[in-house]
């Protein structure tokens, strides 16, 4: 991957200041409860995500995780608790300046270039010369413009997560999501994508990032959230989770045992 | 039967020599389904497409009045705008009674329910695959409807195509509001219904393989398309 | 890519077509047409194909022909849907007149019903002339026999011949007598298919092409006389009807010249239909 071509296109990206409150990256969670069918899914979650690091929320499946994303994204509304972003309610509002990048990617049936060009033509004013050219930068930015003309569903699955995050990207976020945007893809690709991630942060975008890996916790987080049951059991730096973590999940989780 | 071999032998005839009356009725018929298919596909395709991602109290029984439609009777129609734009009727005074228009008017009160209820399906499956994603992304509804149709084009071609089958094959409903009158209203199905009554089951049977061999052309050259295009540009 | 390119282009086209064809589509019909409300029975025998290029021609009025069973065209009439109407049962077009929805009637021509059954003769009344001792027969050997049943002017005119010949055939219903409830075509199709006997007019008869081995069984009796009338639907019911086209078209087929035409057509080398204008009507 040629990094300097992503960093380049990312310039492309408004550099903001972390922790501009219009962009409204400080979210506050309070007694948070999400049920479903009788069960309590998200069952009291207390939690504070500041502005500044990239965020990696661990823990086991089922343990909540793509829930209280979901929740952070204002996607589901929850059965009791609530959540707010500078103290505006999760919801229409504050999704507005927020983009998520799906476990399994979710593509228009048409071409890696429309795809693009949807979120481009839906966020932004734009002149269609600056559109195409911010286009043909956010697809070099991850190795696509080759397959520009290309049906986005025809794409290897790398090649389609590259396609979400990039079109994600598109809309100039505050807050992206990511629910294990490389769970099972190939290593280039996993490079691409984080380090399209990072440029992105560098830039000022808040990330909040799911994953079962701990390599890449290492390579790209700062802070990690760790849940189990539908709980949050410590937020703490990476070094010290990788170290030391401190509840007995997180510690059954990284030496490889089941936890039940 | 040696009516079967008559008929073939006759249908072949009429097509080869160009016959200008048969050539006036397969023209008429195609003008009055292909413009009544148009008319219901834009009021279809937006009624599907709303049912398909709209909730709201009552959509339930909606969908059930929608997908019962479907099965019309073509008579019924026919009956019903003959007592609309009869001189009697309350839109008498339009003068469209036993006119291409009327025939246009019933063909798409029967096709339309037929096009609302499948791309309502059709537009309901894609919309299970992109709803996360416009909610994510906030994509307004009209912009919502739009991309869903246009992603859904090919689909909703055989869509178009299930409706276009139905109006060109009805007879119920355009002869009662077209009238069969020749030269004027006398489409491929009403001259079948003639020629049948006037005892001469040769002919009208011919008409009938003509009319085959018409709605065969419009599926062929349909399903080219949408196959070569699926091929090319959609996965 | 290609095909890309092409689908947009293609819809476009066929948009574009399609409203070119939508609007090149008459609204109506032009102003110098009448709508005949008339029966199958004279449409399907090729009569009106005879007549009307003769009166086109020599008027410029182009006559547009709706042709259903003598009840439903009266029924139509009334509605104001037709200018002129042309039927065969003199007493329902009697009350259409005085009911005011009709101006006049008078007599144009007439024909004659005849009834036809297969070959094999089950009832035995070939050759008959009397059509009351042919219906008594036909009921008493219970043969099966196909009505219209329609409350066409044909159908009218069968139910009184039964009442004549003092038999009530509905009782019979769905066993030896069956009503098709559709055109005399569709009727004569059924009593092919079923070797049954039927009452027709004798100009479909001639005219239809699907007669099987069947024959004319009863024909000639006075009672069987066929008499055809039409009427001007009054303007002052319906301000919309072409009052002036449509009395041309009356006056035009009760001429010497109409009758001429009206005698002249011939198929299968018969006379189907005898001009007699000139005895008005009520």
């Amino acid at each position: 991957m040629r990094m300097h071509d992503a960093a380049e296109a990312l310039s492309l990206v408004r550099p903001r200041p972390a922790g501009d409150a219009d962009n409204l990256q400080t979210a506050d969670v309070k007694g948070l409860v999400f049920q479903a069918g009788g069960r309590r899914l998200i069952d009291g979650v207390d939690l504070t995500i500041n502005p500044g690091p990239i965020t990696m929320i661990m823990g086991p499946n089922g343990a909540g995780k793509s829930l209280l994303l979901r929740l952070l994204h204002g996607l589901l509304t929850p059965t009791s608790g609530s959540v707010s972003w500078n103290g505006e309610k999760a919801g229409d509002g504050t999704r507005k300046r927020q983009a998520m990048v799906f476990q399994k990617p979710v593509l228009l049936r048409r071409s890696v270039a429309a795809n693009v060009d949807f979120v481009l033509k839906l966020k932004n004013g734009r002149n269609r010369t600056e559109r195409i050219e911010r286009r043909n930068a956010l697809l070099h930015s991850v190795g696509l413009s080759d397959h520009a003309k290309q049906p986005a569903r025809l794409l290897s699955g790398g090649e389609q997560q590259r396609l979400a995050l990039i079109r994600a990207l598109a809309s100039e976020p505050g807050v992206l999501f990511l629910d294990e945007p490389t769970a099972s893809l190939d290593p280039a690709s996993v490079l691409m994508i984080e380090n399209a991630v990072s440029e992105a942060h560098l830039k000022g975008v808040k990330i909040i990032f799911i994953t079962h890996d701990i390599g890449q916790v290492k390579r790209l987080g700062d802070e990690v959230v760790f849940m189990a049951k539908g709980r949050v059991t410590e937020q703490t730096s990476v070094p010290a989770f990788v170290s030391a973590p401190r509840s007995k999940e997180a510690d059954a989780y990284l030496n490889g045992r089941l936890v039940i | 039967m040696q009516d079967f071999a008559e008929a073939f032998r006759l249908a072949f005839g009429l097509v080869g020599s160009a016959d200008p009356d048969l050539i006036e009725i397969v023209v008429l018929s195609l003008r009055v389904s292909f413009t009544a298919l148009l008319i219901s596909c834009a009021i279809g395709l937006t009624l599907g497409a709303f049912l398909a991602i709209a909730r709201f109290p009552g959509r339930g029984a909606l969908l059930v009045l929608v997908n019962a439609l479907m099965g019309l009777p073509p008579v019924v129609v026919g009956l019903f705008v003959y007592m609309m734009l009869s001189r009697a009727g309350p839109l008498g005074v339009m003068q469209l009674l036993y006119t291409p228009t009327a025939m246009i008017i019933a063909q798409t009160i029967l096709i339309t329910p037929i096009i609302a209820a499948l791309s309502r399906q059709v537009i309901e499956d894609l919309n299970g695959e992109y709803a996360d994603f416009f909610r994510s992304v906030s994509v307004p509804m009209a912009d919502r409807l739009w991309a869903l149709l246009w992603d859904a084009r090919f689909s909703l071609l055989t869509v178009a195509l299930a409706g276009f089958g139905r109006a060109v094959a009805e007879v119920g409903a355009v002869m009662i509001v077209g009238g069969n009158i020749d030269h004027l209203t006398r489409v491929m199905t009403t001259a079948i219904a003639l020629e049948t009554s006037k005892g001469d089951l040769a002919l009208a049977l011919a008409l009938g393989i003509i009319l085959l061999g018409i709605a065969l052309a419009v599926n062929a050259a349909v399903m080219g398309l949408k196959t070569q295009a699926v091929r090319h540009a959609y996965a | 890519m290609k095909m890309k390119r092409i689908f947009p282009l293609a819809l476009a086209a066929a948009l574009a077509g399609g409203l070119t064809l939508a609007l090149s589509l008459p609204a109506q019909a032009d102003d110098t047409s009448i709508i005949l409300q008339s029966t199958t029975s004279t449409a399907n025998s090729g009569l009106y194909d005879h007549l009307l290029p003769k009166f086109s021609e020599k008027t410029g009025i182009t006559v547009n022909v709706v042709a259903v069973g003598t009840g439903q065209a009266i029924k139509n009439a009334q509605n104001g849907d037709g200018d002129v109407l042309l039927v065969h049962a003199k007493p329902a077009e009697e009350r259409f007149v005085a009911d005011g929805f009709g101006v006049k009637r008078f007599d144009v021509m007439y024909n004659d019903f005849i009834i036809v059954g297969p070959a094999s003769d089950p009832a035995g009344i070939a050759g008959k002339s009397d059509v009351a001792t042919a219906l008594k027969a036909i009921a008493e050997s219970q043969a099966v026999f196909t009505s219209r049943g329609d409350d066409s002017g044909t159908h009218k005119k069968e139910k009184a011949l039964w009442t004549a010949a003092g038999v009530d055939p509905s009782e019979a219903s769905g066993t030896w007598y069956r009503e098709t409830g559709s055109g005399m075509g569709a009727t004569l199709n059924a009593a092919v298919g079923m070797d049954a006997y039927a009452l027709t007019d004798r100009g479909t008869w001639i005219a239809f092409k699907n007669k099987g081995d069947f024959k004319i069984v009863v024909e000639g009796d006075e009672a069987l006389f066929n008499q055809y009338g039409v009427i001007l639907v009054n303007p002052e019911k319906h301000a919309h009807v072409k009052a002036e086209e449509g009395q041309a078209f009356i006056d035009w087929i009760l001429s010497a010249e109409g009758q001429q035409a009206i005698a002249e057509y011939k198929l299968d080398g018969q006379q189907l239909f005898f001009p007699n204008a000139g005895k008005e009507g009520s």
